[in-house]
């Protein structure tokens, strides 16, 4: 097979002709000048350094505040197309948040044996400080960033369910702001729905789910950050800026009466709804890491006491855990009595010695992930590793099987790219953003699409080289 | 507001106007060693005492070289104040400000820093010089517009302004404390083109000349400098304006918050001491007055620091 065919192209099909969605962009396309669209693209690189969208790189001195690329050519998604993507992520949605319910209750499903006792018991994403609390409102996940892959013209796969503190939502809206203002005329032509009213919708989600406490006319809404010099506080800081809501950090905050208050000019002030941009494990010294210098000492005990509402609830991890994301068909099911409408991928739980050795043989033809780790590091793509790195990564696997879960490289579709020499297919995938209030599961029609940059290559990350598209969902 | 936030806001034009400062007291040395070749080693040791470096600058060098001070000044990464720190500290604040700053004013100290940044990114010489202060000069002022022309008037701004002018009475205060000697009655007797030289020197660390010429007719005499600088207020570098804004924005504080704070009284009574002629501060000694001052500014600014919950 040609190389070029192996892959689901987004834009093109096999003859080359542009797919439904993509047809009125590519009227305009074909008649824009290729150097024009360049130009734009350097236009937009200045953009977002002067608006500061940058993030920061562990781990890299030297250039401590970077860019991610920004592509100019979008990533389409037609309305029916969506509404599929819709329906399946909002079953997935309640799902999840079902399963947090039970699993910090009367797990049910531990005791129908539909996921193993272990699998909960023995891991570090299980707080037991959680059992028997009752979040605010019922919700347990806030916000979700889905992560999406595609392989085909109606196969779409599950790859992760992000239900503790996904990122990338501020990209989603700058992107936007980006192309309305390069190419004002391409949002005439084509029905692109609005994103923006994502930060009007995050601020009324988490006011409806204020805390027993709250007993003013309007909620306050905070976001909590780690700091200036957290890869993500550039997105902290924006979204806290749109909601009109407070960015504080640890040292701004104390605990007077059994409310959380943030120090103001005037004294100190109550906070019922904390959006907290920081791990479980940080939040709070007494009750988890006693070294945690971003927390706020006793904050789990008023939360416990419906003092205070933290979005995403603490222990939500337990749902987006690598080791559990091969029992999600069966938990959607479990709670929702349907089948799940989207796929997971085939997932090898290298724990079970059958998987082990099944892995280890075809070790070149599989990706392989720490059941912990995100952001693509300590990951081993097979196909693209070197013969060294495949037999480092084998002692690893047989030191500590249960870290690891397996799975085979997915045909990622691909969307073109500008390029110096035109337009080039890279491999993409799709985070939607969801919002869960007391009765609402609302998913912003787009979200942020990562496309490695690099030819060939699967891997998305920003922190590996990946870069980001606008993601237009279409209104007919 | 947080606390936090209202400490950010103070530091991040205190820097900036730091910045500004440095700037200006190295064109103000520059020209001298332009004009008068003879002096200049002087000239610039004066302008690192009155930068306030010159401690951390014998560490470094055992000479006044021109490259060497302009370098120090204006990019060393070892020198906390160089105009290359003091906008990495104001765009860092600004950062962490950034939800209290509209957004032209947050793009402004953004592009500031960059093309800061860039102009100092190799050793200045005296062929760049020139062009590396006017991107200095006209990037904060374009902050400065920005602020001015965006920005609410609220609690926010009074935060920015306290910030900027408290920093430049500092400023003002030191300059002329490094030059008092030439501006005191004996000095003048002298006479000498030197004399002339340094007076118009103090004028233009603080970009004043054509305003004191203007006001003034050219006349300079050490007692007009003096007063231009210390009382009147129609300078907006001169300490007087300076300690009359900030009294103006804690006034607006008390207004919108309900409460008058310790700092109010403070700044009211630093105010009575602009309210006395010249001659009566000549009398009392120039150099206590000024060196009076500087410990004052500095026991506000922890006060409003306090005041108004900047840290825990």
């Amino acid at each position: 097979m040609d190389k070029q065919n192996r892959f689901f192209d987004e834009m093109f099909d096999s003859a080359g002709q542009a797919r439904q969605p993509y047809s009125r962009y590519n009227d305009w396309f074909q008649t824009e000048d290729i150097r024009h669209l360049r130009r734009k693209s350097e236009e937009a690189e200045a953009f977002f350094r002067r608006i500061g969208i940058t993030f920061n790189v562990y781990g890299q001195q030297e250039a401590d505040e970077r860019l991610i690329p920004f592509d100019v050519v979008p990533r389409i998604i037609s309305a029916r197309e969506w509404a599929r993507l819709e329906d399946g992520i909002a079953q997935r949605v309640r799902a999840i948040n079902a399963f947090l319910h039970d699993i910090y209750h009367r797990q049910e499903i531990l005791r129908a044996g539909r996921v193993p006792v272990d699998l909960i018991a023995r891991n570090e994403a299980f707080l037991p400080q959680m059992i028997g609390v009752n979040p605010p409102g019922g919700v347990y996940t806030h916000i979700v960033g889905t992560d999406l892959v595609r392989t085909g013209e109606n196969e779409f796969y599950v790859l992760e369910d992000n239900a503790r503190t996904p990122s990338g939502v501020s990209y989603m809206l700058e992107n936007r702001e980006t192309m309305l203002q390069m190419f004002p005329e391409l949002f005439t032509r084509l029905k692109v729905r609005p994103v923006s009213s994502y930060p009007q919708n995050l601020r009324r989600s988490l006011s409806d789910c204020a805390p027993p406490a709250f007993n003013g006319d309007k909620p306050e809404v905070a976001v909590l950050t780690p700091g200036i010099h957290n890869s993500a506080y550039f997105e902290h800081a924006f979204l806290a800026d749109q909601m009109g809501a407070e960015l504080v950090e640890s040292h701004d905050l104390r605990i007077e009466g059994g409310r959380v208050c943030m120090r103001t000019t005037r004294g100190y002030k109550a906070i019922d709804v904390l959006y907290r941009r920081i791990d479980d494990d940080y939040l709070d010294p007494l009750n988890f890491n006693p070294n945690s210098l971003l927390g706020v000492p006793g904050i789990m005990d008023v939360y416990r006491a419906g003092g205070i509402t933290l979005a995403n609830a603490p222990g939500t991890g337990i749902a987006d855990d690598k080791a559990l994301y091969s029992y999600m068909p069966d938990i959607v099911e479990f709670y929702t009595g349907e089948k799940s409408i989207l796929q997971n991928v085939p997932t090898w739980r290298c724990s079970e010695a059958d998987s082990l050795k099944y892995v280890l043989d075809h070790l070149s033809e599989l990706v392989v992930k720490e059941v912990h780790g995100s952001g693509g590091y300590g990951m081993l793509v097979g196909p693209a590793a070197s013969k060294r790195e495949l037999a480092r990564f084998e002692k690893k696997l047989r030191a500590r099987p249960g870290n690891y879960i397996a799975q085979p490289t997915l045909a990622l579709s691909t969307v073109p790219i500008m390029t110096k020499r035109g337009l080039a297919p890279r491999h993409v995938d799709l985070r939607p953003f969801v919002l869960v209030s007391p009765n609402k599961v609302q998913i912003t029609p787009g979200g942020l699409t990562r496309v490695a940059l690099k030819e060939g290559s699967l891997v998305v990350n920003s922190s590996q080289g990946g870069g980001t598209k606008d993601t237009w969902v279409l209104g007919d | 507001m947080l606390g936090k936030t209202a400490g950010g806001l103070f530091w991040m034009f205190r820097y900036l106007e730091r910045a500004e400062n440095i700037a200006r007291l190295v064109e103000a040395g520059w020209r001298i060693a332009l004009t008068r070749a003879g002096d200049a080693e002087n000239e610039w040791e004066s302008v690192v005492t009155t930068a306030g470096m010159r401690a951390a600058y014998c560490a470094k060098f055992d000479d006044f070289d021109a490259p060497h001070v302009i370098n120090y000044l204006l990019r060393d990464p070892d020198n906390a104040s160089s105009v290359m720190s003091a906008m990495n500290a104001a765009r860092s604040n600004a950062r962490l400000v950034r939800t209290a700053l509209s957004s032209e004013v947050w793009e402004a100290v953004n592009e500031c820093w960059m093309a800061v940044k860039a102009a100092l990114g190799r050793p200045v010489t005296e062929r760049t010089l020139a062009d590396v202060l006017s991107t200095i000069r006209t990037r904060s002022a374009v902050v400065r517009g920005a602020l001015h022309g965006t920005m609410l008037r609220n609690e926010i701004y009074n935060f920015c302004r306290m910030g900027t002018f408290l920093e430049r009475s500092d400023n003002t205060a030191r300059i002329l404390d490094v030059k008092y000697y030439v501006l005191l009655p004996s000095a003048s007797f002298v006479g000498s083109s030197m004399d002339n030289a340094q007076w118009e020197n103090i004028l233009r660390s603080v970009s004043a000349e054509r305003s004191f010429s203007w006001l003034h007719g050219g006349e300079t005499t050490p007692q007009g400098i003096a007063q231009f600088l210390i009382l009147d207020r129609r300078v907006p570098r001169s300490m007087a304006f300076c300690y009359s804004k900030t009294r103006e924005q804690l006034a607006h504080l008390e207004g919108e918050y309900g409460t008058r704070q310790p700092s109010q009284d403070m700044a009211d009574r630093m105010c009575q001491r602009f309210n006395q002629p010249i001659t009566a501060i000549f009398d009392e000694g120039l150099h206590e007055f000024l060196d009076a001052s500087i410990r004052d500014t500095a026991a506000l600014a922890s006060q409003i620091e306090q005041d108004f919950r900047f840290y825990g």
